[in-house]
């Protein structure tokens, strides 16, 4: 019994963790009053970048080294989500399209472009089967070397990539930055109100564009993550499924906190293998339960709107374009 | 001479080809002095403001700082050269704190820490005499605690030059002393300050200077103590202008509202009205005395049918049938067909009754669309009233068919009034038809209203200016804190004891402004 509710957290953890990525690189974004709904496209893309690059690098030599492993495929991902972000912040920033079409246009984009090129790549270089990168997960899958040494603890809590620790580590550096720091009140000043920002000397072209570039990659992450740590290196078309909308309902649920989203990425996590945990369940029935991170995320919104705590609100200037010089 | 503290010399700016907002101004303010700035609506006193500050690129000119040619490109630069400005529509943010608002966009030496702001946002408290907690949130504060904010903010950046966009817009006559107060110890602290108002009365009362500009134009600056009210009002319109409200006895005057106990609850479940209960008679103008946000709002609304009545009774005294109607429980569609006109002018000027993106005609249409017998809208007659109230007005608008948003904010309620005015009301509502509007635009509204009270219509004024109060109403209501403490008549009231009036305190509740 111990043993499953151990096995259960580790498993919690594991699917946590695209989430978190997700929903901190969403925060960052949404801070700055862009909504990015592109996210779950991003994460798609960070993921098949991230393939990509390893893939070209492990068939490009007979032995790789471990540390180019995770060096490329993690600067390739980091660049594919760079595109879509940047693709995002010249739409809404620059042109002033509206955020809601535009991300969720990107998210059509980004799936199409991760199905497309885990379908073909083989293909472009002659090869049939499916992809898989074993060296590359073995890679980003490495645990602390004495992990295994601590029993049960070890094996629950410490026994992941390096990825896992690196989001967290993400999501604490983000909630520093956003309450300790000058650039951090600025940016939140942008997503709040960019006029004022903008009469306070704040570039807020530039704070919207990097935010969403940050927020971007970071999301990105999450898709790396999920293709070489959580399938060991393997693509599956719409493998990675609605995480990328699971997380952006993180970010809701955490009401834009990111030490907050931390846990709730882990609740959230849990509530999405809860069903193979509970013996016994009818196929509707796991449904239902697979419906719950939804429904929590619902009342979540209903409880904030009633409570109307102001500091609980959304960035207020959040799926907004700024125009300067309107009178 | 002293070298000037800033100096503009033919500054010209365009908003697109067609509009000229400034055209060669030029401008002297000095250390330790006070300069008014004042002009007409739309004569491009906050545009040329904004120049200075940043906000916009001038088209022609030239900039002097302390002497020397400056090129302000934004706001940025603006602090650089320590320029401060405080303006019309607060610009912070609300779920900041004051201090994280005050420190907001500045790059100062060594680390972020609040602690260290608070601190020496206190000691600028102190040194002025402002009355500010930095930990409290922007949005638990008074319009007058945010402007405070607003000033602290540009001192803290050790600004010289400090520019106040209509600073008493808002306040009352207790903040606006206060206020004053702050600016002349500035003055004395050797700051040069320029205050764009359309008070008169302020104007000869705290400058040292007034520049005129006249649609855009400079027309001249002269020394406050050589000049008079109507000077000024001369110089700002380009023709003499009778100051004086020409008030009548009421005639014929019946009950026309009758206000029964009436109690309103907000949505967070606070108490806005309690028990209010009076009479509005027609060929009057009942005016309507409070702290801003003492329940006006919630009272002009609840009368037409905007807003949710806990308990009480609103009586209508029909002169068309001669029976009563209850206005309680009626829609507001109902309640204007009886002939109850708001004219309600919050804050935002656009937020209710106009839509900005519209243009005159279609705004006029809004209140007559339903009228038309075929299914198609019917533009004729509309248009014919949006051309009379552009030419009786006086309307500065390129067209008819300019969207109202880009009409400057005297307009824009020339056109609001004027619409609800056309549909004949027999009784009209008001809240601060004149709230930012210049002199001559305000007595416009006001003939506009005196003319209705002739006209047998029952006229509410919701106002700020004590003394336009007194001068114009025949009686004047007095809220505090949702309650009414006392109906006073207006021939003859004192503008203390109104004053006091305003704030007085039951049940030990004090006010939130």
């Amino acid at each position: 019994m111990i043993s499953t509710i151990f096995a259960f957290i580790n498993a919690a953890i594991i699917q946590s963790i695209p989430l978190l990525f997700g929903a901190t690189g969403e925060i960052i974004t949404e801070k700055s009053g862009n909504l990015n709904l592109g996210i779950p496209g991003i994460m798609y893309m960070g993921g098949i970048s991230g393939i990509i690059g390893g893939y070209i690098y492990e068939h490009s030599t007979a032995s790789p080294n471990a540390a180019l492993c995770i060096i490329i495929p993690l600067l390739s991902s980091i660049v594919g989500s760079l595109l879509l972000a940047l693709i995002y912040s010249f739409l809404t920033v620059t042109l002033r399209v509206n955020q809601n079409v535009t991300g969720l246009a990107l998210t059509t984009f980004g799936i199409g472009i991760g199905n497309f090129f885990g379908g073909s790549l083989l293909s472009f270089f002659g090869e049939t089967g499916s992809i898989s990168l074993i060296k590359t997960g073995q890679c980003f899958k490495a645990s602390l070397p004495f992990a295994n040494k601590l029993g049960l603890f070890g094996k629950t809590f410490l026994s992941f990539g390096f990825l896992t620790y690196l989001a967290i580590i993400i999501a604490l550096v983000t909630s520093y930055f956003l309450n300790r720091t000058r650039a951090g009140l600025s940016l939140r000043s942008v997503g709040e109100n960019p006029a004022t920002a903008d009469a306070a000397g704040i570039n807020v072209t530039k704070y919207k564009y990097l935010s969403t570039l940050i927020g971007g990659a970071i999301a990105g992450l999450g898709g790396l993550y999920f293709v070489m740590d959580y399938t060991g290196g393997a693509w599956t078309n719409n493998g990675f499924g609605d995480r990328g909308w699971l997380a952006i309902a993180i970010v809701i649920f955490a009401i834009w906190r990111p030490t907050t989203a931390i846990f709730s990425s882990f609740l959230f996590g849990g509530l999405y293998i809860l069903c193979i945990y509970i013996p016994g369940l009818s196929s509707s029935a796991k449904e239902l339960i697979n419906m719950l991170p939804y429904v929590v995320t619902i009342l979540v919104l209903v409880i904030i709107s009633m409570r109307k705590k102001r500091e609980n609100q959304p960035p207020a200037s959040l799926g907004l374009s700024y125009f300067r010089e309107e009178r | 001479m002293a070298v000037a503290a800033i100096e503009l010399k033919n500054i010209t700016k365009r908003f697109g080809t067609k509009v000229v907002a400034n055209k060669n101004v030029c401008l002297t303010a000095y250390k330790g002095e006070i300069l008014s700035l004042l002009g007409e609506n739309g004569s491009g006193k906050t545009t040329l403001m904004n120049m200075i500050s940043g906000i916009y690129y001038p088209d022609e000119g030239q900039i002097f700082i302390n002497g020397e040619e400056v090129v302000i490109r934004s706001p940025k630069d603006a602090f650089k050269y320590k320029i401060g400005m405080i303006h019309q529509h607060f610009k912070l943010i609300d779920v900041f704190s004051a201090a994280e608002n005050i420190v907001l966009g500045l790059e100062e030496e060594g680390k972020y820490d609040i602690k260290t702001v608070t601190a020496r946002v206190k000691a600028i408290t102190e040194q002025y005499g402002f009355d500010l907690d930095p930990n409290k949130k922007i949005y638990e504060m008074s319009v007058s605690e945010k402007q405070t904010v607003e000033i602290i903010k540009v001192l803290y950046r050790g600004a010289d030059i400090l520019i106040l966009d209509e600073p008493t817009a808002v306040l009352t006559p207790q903040e606006t002393q206060k206020l004053f107060a702050v600016l002349r110890r500035m003055r004395e602290d050797g700051k040069a300050i320029i205050i764009i108002t359309h008070k008169l009365h302020e104007v000869l009362s705290l400058s040292d200077k007034v520049a005129v500009l006249r649609k855009g134009e400079y027309v001249g600056t002269v020394n406050t103590a050589e000049t008079n009210e109507s000077e000024l009002t001369e110089m700002m319109v380009g023709k003499k202008i009778d100051l004086n409200i020409n008030r009548s006895e009421p005639k014929d005057s019946v009950d026309r509202l009758e206000i029964k106990n009436l109690n309103c609850v907000s949505e967070e479940g606070i108490k806005t009205l309690d028990n209010v209960s009076f009479t509005v008679r027609s060929g009057e103008i009942l005016g309507i005395a409070g702290i801003a946000g003492s329940g006006q709002r919630e009272l002009l609304e609840s009368i037409a049918g905007l807003q949710p009545i806990e308990s009480g009774e609103i009586i209508y005294h029909n002169p068309k049938t001669g029976k009563t109607d209850e206005l309680r429980g009626k829609s507001p569609i109902q309640i204007r067909e009886l002939g109850v006109r708001l004219s309600f002018v919050p804050e935002d000027r656009l937020g209710m009754g106009l839509v900005g993106n519209m243009d005159i005609i279609d705004n006029m249409m809004l209140r007559s669309y339903r009228k038309g017998k075929s299914m198609f809208l019917e533009r004729k007659k509309p248009k014919d009233l949006a051309e009379r109230i552009i030419k009786d007005l006086e309307v500065v608008t390129p067209s008819a068919q300019t969207p109202v948003r880009k009409l400057s904010g005297g307009n824009v309620q020339k056109v609001l009034v004027g619409r609800e005015i056309a549909a004949a009301p027999t009784v009209l509502m008001a809240a601060y038809p004149v709230r930012g509007l210049d002199i001559n635009s305000s007595y416009a509204i006001y003939n506009l209203l005196n003319e209705q009270k002739e006209n047998g219509v029952a006229v509410v004024f919701v106002g700020e200016d004590l003394d336009v109060l007194i001068e114009l109403c025949d009686r004047i209501l007095v809220i505090s804190s949702g309650k009414v403490s006392g109906i006073v008549e207006g021939r003859g009231a004192d503008k203390g004891e109104i004053g006091l009036m305003m704030t007085k305190v039951d049940g030990g509740a004090e006010s939130g402004c």
